[in-house]
């Protein structure tokens, strides 16, 4: 028996787990970075 | 390299190419997605399963290139005594992590409709998924580390272990040549391309987009633990001076 499969499935969860994977790394990094700078300058004024 | 190696001087260049390098990836690696998922055509055998690429390849590339960059930092930090070398291993760690998980789930994502599984335990997939094993035990072991006092101490288990590690690069390179595999022999070589130009066009957009994205997220993360050793050096620096003699 031949299996039928809609290829768009797959497509939309490829491209689901590869943006939100890679937005979700860009967004911890960019705010652990800030976070970590603003701690760094109220150390500094202390 | 070695100019580089200096925290002061690599802040002066970090603090514009983080954004710099951050949102031209956006742009080129969004703009590669696009074409690839609406302009380019369907392919003959695969149909729009082979839409996948797009993010595939270049998840794979850079999950190897992220241990790439782990070795050569090591290297540097136990040769050189590079101050940031350690600091770039680290920051290389998390992201070849997340783009060789995205690498693998993608792939399960496309080897369902193309091959009919899921997942096979053949020489190029099981390489992978030890890649992201030892990216893994590389996080927990460079964490430790540095829980125990030993993060600003020079080389030291984690280095070593990065430089060990790397032994699986070129297994997972020539996995597809050595043994039979379900996975397809390489694509793109030194001496061309086995893809249709139609494909390969966005296909090297999305990469090199990718690649700036993974490039800005490093700096990110070296930028966020610089900061953090120098606020904990300046807060132990005060309490040593406070403290009674």
């Amino acid at each position: 028996m031949r299996e039928t499969l809609d290829a768009w499935q797959f497509v939309a969860a490829a491209y689901a787990v590869g943006v939100g994977g890679t937005a979700m790394l860009i967004g911890w990094s960019w705010i652990a970075m800030r976070r970590a700078e603003r701690r760094r300058e109220r150390v500094r004024g202390r | 390299m070695h100019g580089l190696a200096n925290p002061a001087r690599f802040l002066r260049i970090a603090r514009w190419l983080t954004p710099l390098l951050l949102v031209s990836g956006i742009v080129v690696a969004g703009g590669a997605l696009g074409w690839g998922l609406f302009v380019v055509p369907p392919e003959r055998l695969q149909g729009d399963t082979v839409r996948i690429i797009f993010l595939h390849v270049p998840a794979a590339w850079l999950g190897m290139a992220g241990w790439m960059g782990i070795a050569a930092s090591s290297f540097a930090e136990l040769v050189w005594r590079h101050p940031l070398a350690g600091i770039a291993a680290r920051g290389c760690a998390v992201p070849g992590a997340v783009f060789t998980a995205i690498c693998l789930v993608t792939g399960s994502l496309w080897g369902r409709p193309a091959w009919g599984v899921w997942w096979v335990w053949d020489g190029r997939l099981t390489s992978m998924l030890v890649l992201l094993l030892l990216y893994c035990a590389w996080i927990a072991l460079a964490d430790a580390a540095r829980r125990a006092g030993h993060g600003d101490r020079r080389g030291g288990a984690p280095a070593i272990f990065g430089l060990v590690g790397a032994i699986n690069l070129p297994i997972i390179h020539y996995s597809v040549l050595w043994w039979n595999s379900q996975h397809q022999p390489p694509s793109i070589t030194m001496g061309g391309s086995a893809i249709a130009g139609v494909f390969l066009v966005p296909l090297l957009a999305s990469t090199v987009g990718f690649s700036l994205i993974f490039g800005g997220v490093v700096l990110a993360r070296m930028r966020a633990i610089l900061a953090g050793i120098q606020a904990e050096a300046r807060l132990r620096r005060r309490a040593m001076a406070e403290s009674p003699a």
